[in-house]
């Protein structure tokens, strides 16, 4: 059974990158991709052209979006009943630590800063996928709305 | 060389034995790491809150917590961690060795940080502390501020 990950990033290359390397990480991982927050919230709650999406395992979420920021959307899946337990792991260059203390205020799962470097990029994907997707456990249950 | 911060750590658990496997564990994967235990959920509450013998204790910067314990459960633990807004940004993680779907959810739903199963397997129990010091003590940004209570 393929796992489920929603990536909400909106810089091709850092996309290119996760892709990169989760495909070498995880043969079993489908990411799916949300350029900016509006995208992601119609992904999660299904609307529009993403009325078939799959509920994703994990979320990986960028802070900095158009449309609308990642604190938002941060904020959004974690009231809502249905979503608010889908593990959501803030992925950003940001390490201000007001981002961080507001992050998990907001209840984001955890909060990991993008390495500038190429090798370390990888390597936390790879971290992300051994920790997250190897030891953590994830809650299996598909509900629907 | 650079400094060595110490990293804060309190494990919520009552089997002494499971308590001596994470405390050699983690000491074996980082020497950083200062390891308080609390044996059962009323006593990680006054922990965190600095009631009684615990007016010294230091803010923990993650929190291990088995979810079966005396007096006071697990998931009502983290039910007041995850209330409290001077406590709530402390990641949590739940260690555990339920795998029940009904936990798994619960706990998400109490908005604990991660939820892990403990290995009954010796060599896996170390490896997955040695995860957790990998991923949670060095790769996490975790929050720095001590804020005041």
């Amino acid at each position: 059974m393929p796992i489920e990950v929603l990536l909400v990033e909106d810089s091709p290359g850092d996309v290119r990158l996760t892709q990169e390397a989760f495909r070498d990480a995880n043969s079993t991982i489908h990411l799916s991709v949300a350029t900016d927050g509006v995208e992601a919230m119609a992904f999660l709650k299904r609307l529009g052209t993403h009325a078939n999406s799959p509920r994703p395992d994990l979320i990986l979420l960028d802070l900095n979006l158009p449309k609308m920021d990642g604190r938002e959307v941060l904020a959004h899946i974690k009231e809502d009943e249905d979503l608010k337990t889908i593990p959501t792991v803030i992925l950003t260059t940001s390490d201000a630590e007001s981002d961080v203390v507001r992050s998990y205020q907001l209840q984001a799962n955890c909060y990991l800063t993008k390495p500038v470097q190429l090798d370390a990029f990888e390597a936390l994907v790879k971290s992300i996928n051994d920790f997250w997707l190897t030891k953590a456990k994830l809650p299996q249950q598909r509900q629907t709305v | 060389m650079k400094p060595i911060i110490p990293t804060t750590l309190l494990l919520v658990e009552d089997s002494p034995g499971d308590v001596r496997l994470t405390q050699e564990a983690f000491r074996d994967a980082n020497q950083a790491i200062r390891l308080h235990v609390a044996w059962d959920g009323a006593e990680a509450m006054a922990f965190l809150n600095r009631q009684g013998a615990n007016i010294n204790a230091p803010r923990p910067d993650l929190i291990l917590l088995d979810l079966n314990l005396p007096k006071m459960d697990g998931r009502e633990v983290l039910a007041q961690i995850k209330e409290d807004e001077n406590l709530k940004t402390i990641p949590t993680v739940i260690l555990t060795t339920s795998a029940a779907e009904a936990d798994i959810d619960k706990s998400y739903r109490l908005r604990a940080n991660c939820y892990l199963n403990k290995p009954v397997d010796l060599e896996a129990f170390e490896a997955l502390v040695m995860s957790i010091n990998d991923f949670w003590l060095t790769k996490v940004k975790l929050p720095q501020l001590r804020q005041a209570g």
